[in-house]
């Protein structure tokens, strides 16, 4: 249906409601963004007065613009007009930021020196404009990494605040985001930048000579993360200067993927990762919550799913495996591949930077904000298998109260057609959900409750749905 | 094999079509002048909110009837002539059938206003009516809502939704009073207040007014004042559609009148949904039942009788939902506006008067009759089960830690419940732990 003129607004779904507080708070926000550009441009800026005037108005301003915005209305569900905002409806304004985005990865992963990264040199333009902070923390210069790190987290605490201010009804959308903010500022930041300053990672010594880097983000496991076990990465974490921390980071990691991670997900289901703590997730949840109800439901899309996400992590596993064996023999190739070109350079080439970033992140605008979640993420995949087949994760169904409006399906950012579940009065049981609760949240009929309980009768189809005696069961 | 012909694609027919076929094998039409395919109608608002677009609210994707072997077909209905098994449709063409289901649903009333043919002066059931909403409520600068039931509220928050400021007449003293006990009627009439809306209790319309181009341009109050808007939504309620069935064989009163099996006063024609009315109602329930829950369960049953294994139409214990802006609303059971005398009642209220529930029971036996809860989820096969087995309120209440039905890590209102309704009928029920084992067996 043809509806009202396209919007430009990002999260006051009143915009002619705007009032003075909320646009002085969205100029001081753009105000920071500007900064960035202008530094991008090469303007002359002093960044060590600049970059903290940057990074407090953007996430000041974000975070006064969304309790202002949501604040003065009754708290409850905000979706008024996601589909008449152009930037939410794939309109123009969705296409210039899905393109900004993607070009932005594209100079990140290959071309940094576009970003300002300068190889043992001054940096400039943008990355430039983080060498304060990096020295400050770290005492060395930033690397285009150290910047879009930071510029990670920012989104993640700026765009997290938006969220809880437009989920503050619910005390479960509230936990949870408090919970990725925390996860990505400690652990995948303040943590990880410690280590460096205290020269237990990434370290050149006087001599000039490298020691090592291993990744430091104690929440980013095996299979996602996927060089873990890498020579360069294996190395590095027994080296002697970097201990105990690089035994214990390794023996973490392999505790996380082996142990921890079938535990917690029989219990509690693979949302404690993937909408709990994961950064990939925790960006979705927040920067990305604007755009979840792009994901397909179709049945094709679900099919493609299911291949797409075991191949990758088929993939990430003969990988590995090829690693390792070259590893512990000192091979460089098996059967005659190379291990580093046939196998680890079109991986990390195809999934690490072009599936997980470019489509994952760039393409937020298009195609949702868990195409990477969904498709790709080998970690995802891997725990998808045991919520579906071994864990107490459920999402109930109440009895006969669906009327079939489709929110559920609508705002499942994984693309689950949830109502297709809830209409027949079954429990949606899918390796994909990642238990952000939308779908609960949404449902304007109290019809979906996350919980987790017993695994007998947890997939069962009833017979006929309560509420109608017309049917007996014992037919 | 039979030629099964099913008039209406809305969740009475459909579901009748989707159990015949899983029964059976008959060939399966489905007519609809209304869209191509079964569209959830509960969700029309949600579009012109811009939560969702047309698409989303269809339960099936487009393939999904040719999979099944059900036909579609977009037409209208002029004429049924039961003598020679003939549809008659608008333009001429014909089509026969062996058996014949009518399930044309609901329009909605008008009651005879003057002006309520003028142009902006619309009701909303169809998808027609929203498309003639979204054209009418272009650049206006006041809306007006008569009728205080559950599609004016929606209409409410359809219209605030765009910012259109709207003025809500409702005839009654408070909000759906008639169904809603006081508390619960007052806690509506705040939340609508709180949404800006300018609600009108106890106030009807006279008249509306039009425009040199036949436009509305005001409304008329039975207090007489007068109320500026270019808009006017009439949501006094629906009635059975079946106007095409003038001068047909088939017997009609307000709606198709059916036995307990669906069947009309033919042989071979069934009518079920809302446009169909029971010549015996069943207990409690309305002779017609315009409700989606009752619809499916109609269509379960009727599939059935139309694959040989002729069955009853016999409903469980009532249940209905509903959301009043951001308040949801479930009911489980009989909860009457006002209890009846034999009843008793027991109302909670949480201190933020957005939360609340409300218990009858029979006060000889103690049996739990029915409930409200406002703002927080119950289960319903908690009470489904509960009803069944002839629970008593005590045991509802001291149990009702299973039946909290609120997203994890909400906060949890039982013990307060408790608390003041052993205060107010000196009883001493202690809460009980929430226990899988019973959740469990709700569902056995
Ligand atoms: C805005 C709105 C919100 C609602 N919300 C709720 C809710 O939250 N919960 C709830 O329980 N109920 C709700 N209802 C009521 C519920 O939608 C109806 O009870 C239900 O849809 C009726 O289904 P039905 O299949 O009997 O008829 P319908 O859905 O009305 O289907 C009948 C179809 O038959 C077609 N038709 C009629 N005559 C002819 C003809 N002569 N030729 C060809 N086609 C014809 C019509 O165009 C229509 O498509 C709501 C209703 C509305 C309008
Ligand atoms: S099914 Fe619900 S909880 Fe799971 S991913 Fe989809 S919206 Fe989130
Ligand atoms: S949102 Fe709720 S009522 Fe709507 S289709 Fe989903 S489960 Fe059913």
């Amino acid at each position: 249906m043809s509806t009202t003129e396209p919007n430009l607004s990002i999260s006051n779904p009143h915009p002619e409601d705007t009032d003075v507080i909320q646009k002085i708070a969205l100029v001081v926000a753009c105000f920071g963004v500007l900064i960035l550009l202008a530094a991008w441009a090469n303007i002359a800026l002093d960044a060590s007065v600049f970059m903290p005037i940057a990074i407090i108005s953007m996430i000041g301003g974000t975070t006064v613009y969304g309790a202002r915005s949501y604040l003065k209305q009754p708290e409850g569900i905000k979706n008024n007009g996601v589909w008449h905002f152009s930037l939410t409806s794939r309109g123009a304004f969705a296409w210039a930021v899905g393109i900004l985005l993607t070009g932005f990865y594209v100079l990140l992963y290959w071309f940094p020196g576009y970003v300002g990264f300068v190889q043992n040199g001054e940096n400039q333009g943008l990355v430039a404009l983080f060498d304060p902070l990096s020295m400050a923390i770290k005492g060395r210069p930033a690397s285009q990494w150290f910047m879009y790190g930071t510029l990670y987290t920012i989104a993640i605490l700026a765009l997290g605040m938006k969220f809880i201010f437009k989920y503050r009804h619910s005390r479960y959308q509230l936990i949870r985001t408090i919970s990725v903010m925390i996860a990505q500022l400690v652990f995948a930041y303040t943590i990880p930048e410690i280590l460096a300053a205290l020269n237990y990672n990434d370290v050149t010594t006087s001599a000039g000579e490298y020691v090592g880097y291993y990744d430091t983000d104690i929440k980013n496991v095996w299979p996602l993360d996927y060089d873990f076990f890498y020579s360069y990465h294996l190395d590095a974490m027994q080296e002697k200067a970097y201990q105990p921390f690089g035994m214990i980071y390794l023996v973490v990691g392999i505790g996380l993927f082996l142990i921890g991670t079938p535990i917690l997900t029989y219990f509690i289901g693979k949302r404690w990762y993937c909408s709990w703590v994961c950064g990939c997730g925790g960006l979705a949840e927040t920067a990305g919550d604007p755009f979840r109800h792009l994901s397909s439901k179709k049945l094709s899309a679900w099919k493609l799913e299911r291949w797409l996400i075991h191949s990758v992590m088929v993939f990430v596993f003969v990988m590995t495996a090829v690693t390792l064996y070259g590893y512990f023999t000192g091979a460089s190739s098996v059967f005659g591949l190379d291990i580093y070109s046939k196998f680890q350079k079109p991986y990390g080439f195809f999934i690490g930077a072009i599936f997980s970033g470019i489509i994952g992140v760039g393409f937020y605008p298009m195609l949702g904000n868990r195409v990477w979640c969904r498709f790709g993420c080998p970690m995802a995949g891997y725990m998808g298998i045991i919520q579906r087949f071994k864990s107490k994760f459920r999402i109930t169904t109440n009895g006969g109260q669906c009327i079939s409006c489709g929110n559920c399906s609508t705002y499942c950012e994984q693309g689950i057609d949830v109502r297709a579940y809830a209409q027949k009065g079954q429990n949606i049981v899918r390796a994909s959900c990642v238990g952000c609760g939308v779908c609960s949240a949404v449902c304007p009929r109290g019809v979906l409750k996350l919980e987790n309980g017993p695994e007998e009768k947890r997939y069962d189809l009833p017979p006929i749905i309560i509420g109608n005696e017309s049917v007996k069961i014992s037919e | 094999m039979h030629n099964i012909v099913i008039i209406g694609n809305g969740i009475s027919g459909i579901t009748t079509a989707r159990h015949i076929r899983k029964l059976s094998d008959h060939k399966i039409t489905v007519i609809s002048a209304e869209t191509d395919h079964f569209f959830s109608r509960t969700a029309l608002m949600y579009i012109y909110m811009g939560h969702m677009k047309y698409e989303h609210t269809k339960p099936y994707e487009d393939w999904f009837w040719k999979k099944n072997r059900i036909d579609l077909k977009r037409a209208f209905v002029e004429k049924v002539d039961t003598d020679g098994k003939t549809l008659h449709f608008s333009g001429g063409e014909t089509m026969t059938y062996d058996k014949l289901v009518i399930a044309t649903g609901s329009k909605p009333n008008k009651f005879g206003w003057p002006g309520q043919d003028l142009e902006g002066v619309q009701g909303l059931y169809s998808y027609q009516d929203l498309e003639s909403m979204e054209a009418n409520t272009k650049n206006i600068s006041r809306a007006v809502i008569v009728g205080g039931g559950l599609i004016g509220i929606e209409m409410a928050e359809m219209l605030r939704s765009r910012n259109i400021p709207v003025t809500f007449l409702v005839r009654e003293e408070s909000f759906w009073d008639n169904v809603l006990p006081s508390g619960e009627s007052q806690m509506i009439n705040r939340h609508i207040k709180e949404h800006h809306i300018d609600l009108r209790l106890a106030t009807e319309l006279k008249e509306i007014l039009s425009d040199e181009n036949g436009r509305v341009k005001a409304v008329i109050t039975g207090a007489g004042e007068t109320i500026q808007c270019e808009f006017v939504g009439l949501t006094v309620g629906v009635s059975p559609n079946i106007e095409f069935l003038k001068g047909s064989k088939i017997e009609t009163k307000r709606g198709v009148l059916v036995d307990p099996y669906l069947k009309t006063n033919i042989d071979n024609v069934y009518a079920l949904g809302d446009c169909a009315e029971f010549l015996e109602p069943n207990g409690e329930r309305k002779s017609i039942e315009q409700v989606w829950y009752t619809g499916r369960m109609m269509g379960e049953a009727l599939a059935r009788t139309l694959c040989d294994k002729p069955t009853k139409y016999e409903p469980g214990h009532w249940f209905n939902s509903a959301k009043f802006l951001d308040i949801e609303y479930q009911t489980y059971g009989w909860v009457w506006a006002k209890a009846k005398e034999n009843e008793g009642d027991f109302y909670w209220e949480h201190k933020n008067g957005k939360i609340c529930l409300r218990l009858r029971w029979d006060k000889s036996t103690g049996k739990l009759l029915g409930v409200n809860n406002l703002g927080f989820r119950l289960r319903h096969h908690a009470f489904d089960k509960w009803f069944k087995e002839g629970r008593t309120v005590d045991y509802a209440l001291e149990h009702l830690k299973d039946a909290n039905f609120d997203p994890e890590l909400y906060k949890t209102y039982e013990a307060e419940i408790i608390a003041q309704f052993n205060r107010e009928n000196g009883k001493n029920i202690q809460l009980k732990k929430k226990s899988w084992k019973r959740i469990l067996d709700f569902v056995s």
